[in-house]
């Protein structure tokens, strides 16, 4: 697994007690107890880390490519998934993957950005960063949604939104701001996981939900701090200040009362058990829709609107 | 300082002494670079008459320039500032105070409300001198309110962005108010008003990926910059090469992004013509059975759908007082033909 730099204490660690383990062909007591001692010390220095990860390293974490992405997701907790391609006017877009499934038992509309795995399909995922058609083909998800009273999932995984010459052309910004419309339309109950990272319109875009939830480590911000630092401190160097001073942490955006509930994951990561990681969001989602149901569609519209509006308000 | 404050203005100022010399008596074109004098700038509504480009206009300027008359300032509810408590080379809170002094507003939106062509109109104007006119939670708040207001009153809403996004100072706060202006303009939807969006230079970012990009019309002046991504972010990033007038008016025109693309000197006749054709309707066609009233004007109370209430929201906004409309309730004609001949004189 690629260690990032603030885990190299606790990988170092774990490098010693592997080999400590190939040295024992006997059972020596006193190595079988340093490894003891070794790996009791490892998790206190992994709960130590991760339980002060600055928000700089969070961003790490929740970029991590082993992380599990939106696939991952589906594959464990939908059943017959059924991904529905197009915007019906112009193509397909990978960025953004979604169509129809069960979460248990309960027929849903599913979707989300999918960064991919390897060069191969984050190539073909287009590093997660979605084009007009995705969120038009998202905006018809909705509606088809709406129509048949599917609740909706979105997971939230990109940079942002695509910016490209094409994208522009083709109304990028047209594309984001009719598929926040369509989220606060939805007659159907609506729930948004930002499973990594929350890039700024792009990912708002599919996640103005009745319930949005966080992944411990994962980030959601305005803009990305690399950005933020190049325009406010005139240099990309700043990036960590920027992540500090931009609140995008759950925990941050949790007391600020922007998101409903913090996921927590697996110590040192969703990377390191992806299935536990899996679970616990399942887990969330399922108390999010009891809550939500049974629903009342312009009872549930009203409510999604105000919760919006009294946002930030005092 | 450019040549001319160091060559010309001293020279001037020897002729007619320093006190009668404005600082801004002369400037440059920021396109064709031709030098515009003040008296002629503002007689041609800040466009240059060497080449047509449109520079910017205050709010203040904007607002006489589209209203019949007099209008009426509406009051933005104050929402808590720096609630991140920001901090980058400068405080949040020192970049607002300077902003504040600098254009003696609390923020970037300006929302007031009077007539153009003779139709109620609350409009909702970025100002672009308060910290580029980039949106946080204030912008917002204005935004919902100008909507408040414009379905309490029955009239249109124009809103008129300039703004290079979103206030990244509000973090989070700021992307939020992307749903929250699209909830307000939903609201003067759903009462059956029309919603128009005047663009103007620059709107991109987090402003045209929300309220701006959703009016019943857009019209553009000519020129301005309109986009979601940046030019910068797209040259660098992606590293593609950027067309002849990309992101311009004209460029989202052909894209089918924009309706119209209008002079400045042209704003006010053609606004007032569509708000008139969308709000002075009467002309004895009428659809079947009830209709609600959408039209405008001096009816209050009346909160109705265009084709009846079936399609109404039952959103009501949080501070003004709505009347629920009852749709067997049928208020026609009403005051209508009274507002043809106010209209027409
Ligand atoms: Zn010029």
């Amino acid at each position: 697994m690629a260690a990032l730099d603030f885990e190299k204490p606790i990988t170092e660690l774990e490098g010693k007690i592997a080999e400590l383990r190939n040295m024992t062909s006997s059972k020596d007591f006193s190595i079988a107890e340093e490894i003891n001692r070794l790996e009791s010390k490892a998790e206190k220095l992994k709960v130590s880390t991760y339980n002060k990860l600055t928000p700089a390293q969070k961003i790490l974490v929740a970029r991590h490519s082993e992380r599990p992405h939106f696939l991952d997701y589906v594959k464990g907790m939908i059943t017959d998934f059924t991904p529905l391609a197009g915007d019906r006017q112009f193509g397909e877009d990978n960025a953004l993957v979604g169509g129809l499934g069960r979460f248990q038992g309960q027929s849903v509309v599913v979707m989300g950005q999918e960064k991919g795995h390897d060069t191969e399909t984050r190539i073909h995922h287009n590093f997660g960063m979605a084009k007009p058609e995705g969120y038009r083909k998202a905006i018809r998800l909705m509606e088809m949604a709406s129509q048949f009273q599917l609740p909706v999932l979105s997971f939230i995984d990109t940079a942002g939104a695509y910016p490209g010459v094409e994208a522009e052309a083709r109304g990028q910004a047209e594309a984001i701001a009719q598929s926040i419309d369509s989220c606060l339309r939805l007659r159907t109950p609506m729930i948004s996981v930002v499973i990594g990272e929350g890039g700024s319109g792009g990912a708002i875009a599919i996640a103005t939900a009745d319930r949005v939830y966080m992944m411990e480590h994962s980030i959601y911000s305005v803009i990305s701090p690399e950005g933020c630092a190049s325009i406010l401190w005139r240099s990309a160097q700043q990036a960590e200040e920027a992540a500090t001073a931009l609140k995008l942490t759950a925990q941050d955006l949790k007391n600020l009362k922007l998101i409903d509930a913090i996921i927590p994951e697996p110590l040192g990561g969703a990377h390191r058990d992806p299935s536990e990681a899996i679970s616990s969001v399942a887990t969330q989602i399922e108390k999010g829709l009891s809550e939500l149901s049974p629903w009342d569609s312009e009872r549930l519209i009203k409510r999604r609107q105000q919760k919006y509006l009294a946002m930030g308000r005092v | 300082m450019n040549w001319l404050t160091n060559l010309i203005r001293p020279k001037i100022r020897s002729i007619v002494g320093p006190k009668d010399v404005p600082d801004n008596l002369w400037q440059k074109c920021s396109s064709c670079e031709g030098m515009l004098f003040h008296r002629d700038l503002a007689e041609n509504m800040n466009v240059c008459n060497h080449c047509g480009h449109h520079l910017k206009i205050s709010v203040a300027e904007r607002l006489d320039l589209l209203f019949d008359g007099a209008y009426k300032r509406v009051d933005v509810p104050s929402v808590p500032q720096d609630p991140l408590k920001f901090k980058d080379k400068k405080k949040y809170t020192d970049r607002l105070k300077e902003a504040q002094a600098k254009t003696g507003e609390k923020d970037a939106i300006i929302v007031a409300e009077g007539e153009i062509g003779g139709m109620p109109v609350v409009v909702a104007a970025f100002n672009f001198d308060f910290m580029g006119g980039s949106m946080g939670a204030a912008v917002g708040e204005g935004i919902v309110r100008a909507a408040e207001t414009a379905v309490a009153r029955n009239a249109a809403l124009l809103a008129i962005p300039a703004s290079g996004g979103a206030r990244m100072q509000e973090g989070m706060i700021s992307l939020i108010q992307l749903p929250r202006s699209v909830i307000a303009v939903r609201m003067v939807k759903d009462s059956g008003l029309p919603y128009i969006v005047l663009l103007t230079d620059p709107t991109t970012g987090g402003v045209s990926a929300s309220f701006a990009m959703l009016g019943d019309i857009h019209i553009a002046e000519p020129g301005c910059m309109i986009g979601f991504a940046g030019k910068r972010v797209i040259e660098e990033t992606i590293r593609e090469q950027l067309p002849p007038g990309f992101q311009t008016a004209e460029y989202l025109k052909d894209h089918g992004m924009v309706d119209i693309v209008v002079p400045r000197k042209d704003l006010k006749e053609t606004l007032s013509r569509i708000l008139n054709l969308l709000m002075n309707r009467t002309g004895g066609l009428r659809p079947k059975g009830k209709i609600g009233n959408a039209s405008p004007g001096k009816v209050t109370n009346a909160n109705g759908a265009l084709f009846g209430g079936q399609n109404r929201s039952s959103f009501a906004p949080h501070t003004t007082t709505v009347n629920q409309v009852d749709p067997a309730n049928d208020r026609p004609e009403l005051k209508e033909s009274a507002r043809v001949t106010a209209s027409q004189k």
